[in-house]
């Protein structure tokens, strides 16, 4: 889900060919893990499928490089909403909801405001798994204070990448 | 009828200001955590509620009635007849007895002796303190200490319990224990309980969180953020 979300939303930061969409990718979001074309053009395809973007034909020559990708209104609305809700609270989160921080500074949204969301929804899951400590059996205890060391694990990284959001807006917008 | 309410609530301290208008509506009975970095105003917040604070602008209502246009007499009273505190450090005085300790709101608030001490006792077995009556806090340990201190926030049965981080100064079982006996206490009670904690943990025992940031509060909602 993240790598089809993400191609859309440098897509709605600026038209690109398929080599730039990979160069960027690469750059921010790979972290070691890059893209291969064939999985670059095989999201383009479908998202193209699914009419979330559109191919206009720039330049001589031939092959898939020599078309640039712009983004819908239908896909700009996927990404929007794909910003806009909480990440499921589970341990290990962090690529997708990074991909989701950078994404939004780069498009200029409340990042914030996203942050603050899946705090929330951080925090109602550590509600619930702190209902079951206090009520249930010890064995189901430590299993709610495993999950709940992790939640505030990710609430922690939360806290200081919201403290963070100016200096990081500044080094990815352009 | 929010049993506490802050309207535009604004606090400086010198040119230093805490607070810049927050808001904030805590229903009967409910459980709040007032969350937040250091520095956010979540503790002056708290002490604004509470009549200990008066703010330079806004309001604050408890049960209907603005309070923080009291003098600090009737303010004084209503802290030791409705509220109820609990703070990190330092509460109990050393000289007295922790049964003394958790008597004293009762003693200055004018209940005989014999009865304040009666009801008092009452507290050590339901917070798991039985025969530490006559301790002194240096005879405590820290998590005994903050059970005391927890006795004498609830022993006037007070509409509010405001609690300032009071874990902080806890190991995470400790402070769970602590957690533990607050929130049954005052569901049993009836007790509204303001928490100010920085402790995502000690939160998750709260019905409710709010955000104080840049002296504002915001509440958090898992709802899908509106861009």
């Amino acid at each position: 889900m993240t790598v089809p979300m993400t191609l859309l939303g440098l897509l709605e930061r600026e038209p690109s060919h398929g080599y730039d969409l990979k160069r960027d990718y690469d750059a921010y979001f790979g972290r070691g893990k890059p893209l291969s074309y064939g999985q670059v053009y095989n999201t383009l395809s479908r998202l193209a499928r699914d009419g979330k973007v559109v191919m206009s034909e720039v330049g001589p020559g031939e092959g898939p490089d020599r078309k640039r990708y712009v983004i819908t209104e239908r896909g700009a609305t996927e990404v929007d909403t794909w910003l806009a809700e909480p990440v499921e609270p589970e341990p290990h989160l962090q690529t997708t909801l990074f991909a989701k921080v950078t994404l939004a500074l780069m498009l200029g949204r409340p990042a914030e405001a996203y942050l603050d969301t899946q705090r929330a929804a951080h925090l109602k899951r550590m509600r619930e798994l702190t209902e079951i400590k206090r009520h249930g059996a010890l064995v189901d205890a430590l299993l709610a204070d495993h999950g709940l060391f992790h939640l505030e694990a990710d609430l922690r990284w939360i806290e200081l990448t919201a403290a963070r959001l100016d200096a990081l807006a500044a080094e990815v917008r352009r | 009828m929010s049993i506490i309410a802050a309207h535009d609530v604004a606090l400086s301290f010198g040119a230093t200001p805490a607070l810049r208008g927050a808001g904030l509506a805590v229903e009967p009975g409910e459980i709040v955590a007032i969350m937040g970095p250091s520095g956010s105003g979540k503790s002056t917040l708290l002490h604004c509620l509470a009549g200990i604070l008066v703010p330079d602008r806004g309001e604050i209502h408890f049960d209907g009635r603005r309070i923080d246009t009291l003098g600090e007499a009737e303010r004084s009273a209503l802290r030791r007849d409705r509220f109820g505190f609990v703070f990190q450090f330092g509460q109990l005085v050393p000289e007295l007895t922790a049964e003394e300790n958790v008597a004293l709101p009762l003693l200055l608030g004018g209940v005989r002796r014999a009865e304040a001490v009666r009801w008092a006792r009452e507290w050590f077995p339901r917070l798991g303190l039985d025969g530490l009556e006559g301790r002194r806090s240096g005879e405590l340990s820290g998590g005994q200490a903050q059970r005391v201190a927890l006795a004498r926030g609830l022993v006037g049965r007070p509409r509010v319990l405001f609690a300032d981080e009071p874990t902080g100064a806890l190991d995470s079982l400790t402070g769970e224990q602590v957690m533990d006996l607050m929130v049954d206490a005052a569901r049993a009670e009836g007790t509204t309980v303001v928490l100010v904690t920085h402790e995502p943990r000690v939160a998750a025992y709260a019905d409710r969180e709010v955000v104080v940031r840049d002296g504002k509060a915001y509440p958090l909602t898992a709802e899908a953020a509106v861009s």
